[in-house]
């Protein structure tokens, strides 16, 4: 378990990090997302003492990071993982001894049958058995990646951290090393935290984020719950916009969960009240393997009562737009 | 005429060789220095690596022909005597230990400041970056930088002629210019581009195996 209290942090005058606290559970994929310059990567470099901080206190599995006792800061380190937006792979060691490298760190042998065996096995997971001996120059952005997990791998950590890792890559990469990153949270029961401003790598993977912005935890929970019916601040994140909506009337935004997906509420509750609406602005999206939507509506004035208490009833969230932009 | 010239041209290969082993072996310890010092270093510290830099600078702002003759005392001291080829490696050195301190210096630097977070996320020491990382990650940068110490170390082995050193460049002068001999100019410029043709290629060669 990883425990931030209150952490604050500053580079000279420019405070990073204003009092954030989270906890991390065992095995859980975390997340936390927010613009560049929202002290993501900072935060993610005090949990493994890349950086010192200024106030509060970080705990892993009841340890404090601390980098004044390099000792114990290195114990720790060899408990966390860590994987980079540009690889960060020695561009002269080829695939099996960059894999090797942080053993040697640890005056582990890397030849011996058994450290052989855990080295092939790690480029195995990551699928690049047939590349064991390539240099980093002759592999592709996505491959980079795969060799720099399994390095992270090598000195069997159980924490796995994440900085921007899918940021150089495109798509359809990001999508592989996504799941990628999940078998191995399944297979090796890895905790695994996520720092991106990529959306798309929180809903597919991550179970708890935390939005950051300006050093602060805004909003923390599932993702569907921060992202489906968002705070202003994570919509302007989002850069979502509901589209233009009629200025007379009355606009109700639904939020469908996973529970409440299934049935047609919307024609349902026409046929049931007997009203006329129109449907302004939808959205579906998907997150890990559940499918969430949201809905604005346009009623009548006079209607509004009755189709929030018939919203209720069939417990759909729901909230009526004021002014919108 | 021949055996001149092939007196000569190994003389010019001994000053050369020993002077940039010497220069090699004792530039990159400055280099290191530098390197660990830096304000971007392992262990910053402004005060050594501004003075350090200081020091380097002074060397490397002498021409060489004054530095020659200024550290004919100290050629004496190491060296037994302050004439001849063996005394010539001398000053080739102490000019070539600060140009090489720099190129050391600035290929070290070179090293990807993202590798050398990683190697600290995994828990390396301040030793293992230096030498798993730095110089593992730097060995072509500072190969391409001893190839062209060498190439301006026979240039350079060319004024050793001043104190007896002899050398290519040294007969090229006496016989060649000094006496009228035009064919001693040719032939000695010709060995000359050959050499530094041979090195700079085998250096691109290796450079090629090593990156």
């Amino acid at each position: 378990m990883i425990e931030l209290k209150n952490v604050q942090k500053s580079f000279a005058d420019l405070q990073v990090l204003n009092g954030v606290s989270m906890t991390i559970q065992d095995h859980e994929i975390y997340g936390i997302i927010g613009q560049s310059g929202a002290g993501k990567s900072t935060l993610l470099r005090c949990i493994n003492g890349l950086e010192s901080y200024n106030g509060g206190e970080i705990l892993v599995d009841g340890e404090p990071v601390s980098v004044h006792d390099r000792q114990s800061l290195r114990q720790l380190q060899k408990k966390m993982g860590m994987i980079f937006q540009n690889f960060n792979l020695l561009n002269r060691l080829d695939v099996y001894d960059n894999v090797a490298l942080p053993m040697k760190f640890w005056g582990m042998k890397t030849k011996t049958p058994e450290a052989k065996k855990k080295i092939e096995g790690l480029i195995e997971l990551v699928g690049l058995s047939d590349k064991i001996h390539a240099r980093p120059r002759e592999l592709s952005g996505g491959q980079k990646q795969r060799v720099a997990i399994a390095r992270a791998l090598v000195l069997d950590p159980e924490i796995l951290l994440c900085d921007e890792a899918t940021s150089a890559l495109d798509p359809a990469i990001t999508r592989e090393i996504l799941s990628l990153l999940q078998e191995i949270n399944r297979k090796m029961g890895l905790t695994i935290i996520v720092v991106t401003h990529q959306m798309e790598v929180v809903k597919q993977i991550c179970e708890r984020v935390s939005f950051l912005k300006g050093g602060s935890v805004l909003a923390e929970g599932k993702p569907e719950e921060l992202f489906v019916r968002p705070i202003p601040e994570v919509k302007q994140f989002l850069q979502e916009e509901s589209g233009h909506l009629p200025s007379d009337g009355v606009n109700i935004q639904l939020f469908f969960t996973n529970e409440s997906s299934d049935e047609p509420v919307i024609t349902m509750m026409a046929r049931e009240l007997g009203i006329d609406f129109s449907i302004c602005w939808a959205k579906l999206e998907d997150f890990r393997s559940s499918i969430f939507g949201s809905l604005v509506i346009n009623i009548h004035a006079e209607d509004q009562q009755k189709v929030c208490g018939y919203l209720d009833e069939k417990k759909v969230l729901w909230e009526v737009l004021n002014d919108v932009d | 005429m021949w055996t001149n010239i092939i007196n000569a041209s190994v003389q010019t290969l001994y000053m050369v060789f020993w002077s940039t082993l010497f220069s090699v072996l004792l530039g990159f310890i400055p280099a290191v220095v530098l390197t660990l010092t830096a304000p971007d270093g392992l262990k910053p510290n402004k005060a050594v690596y501004e003075i350090l830099s200081f020091i380097v600078n002074v060397f490397r702002s002498f021409p060489f022909i004054i530095l020659l003759v200024i550290i004919i005392p100290f050629t004496r001291f190491i060296a037994g005597k302050s004439i001849g080829t063996t005394a010539a490696i001398v000053p080739l050195t102490v000019s070539a230990i600060p140009y090489i301190a720099r190129v050391f210096e600035t290929s070290l630097r070179e090293t990807d400041r993202g590798v050398i977070e990683a190697a600290r996320s995994f828990g390396a020491s301040d030793w293992q970056i230096l030498f798993r990382v730095y110089i593992k990650e730097s060995i072509p940068r500072m190969l391409n930088g001893i190839i062209l110490l060498i190439i301006s170390l026979i240039g350079y082995s060319a004024m050793a002629g001043t104190v007896g050193g002899g050398g290519l460049g040294d007969i090229a002068i006496r016989y060649g210019y000094q006496a009228y001999n035009t064919e001693y100019l040719i032939y000695c410029s010709i060995i000359l581009i050959v050499f530094v043709q041979l090195i700079q290629m085998a250096g691109n060669y290796i450079f090629r195996k090593l990156s």
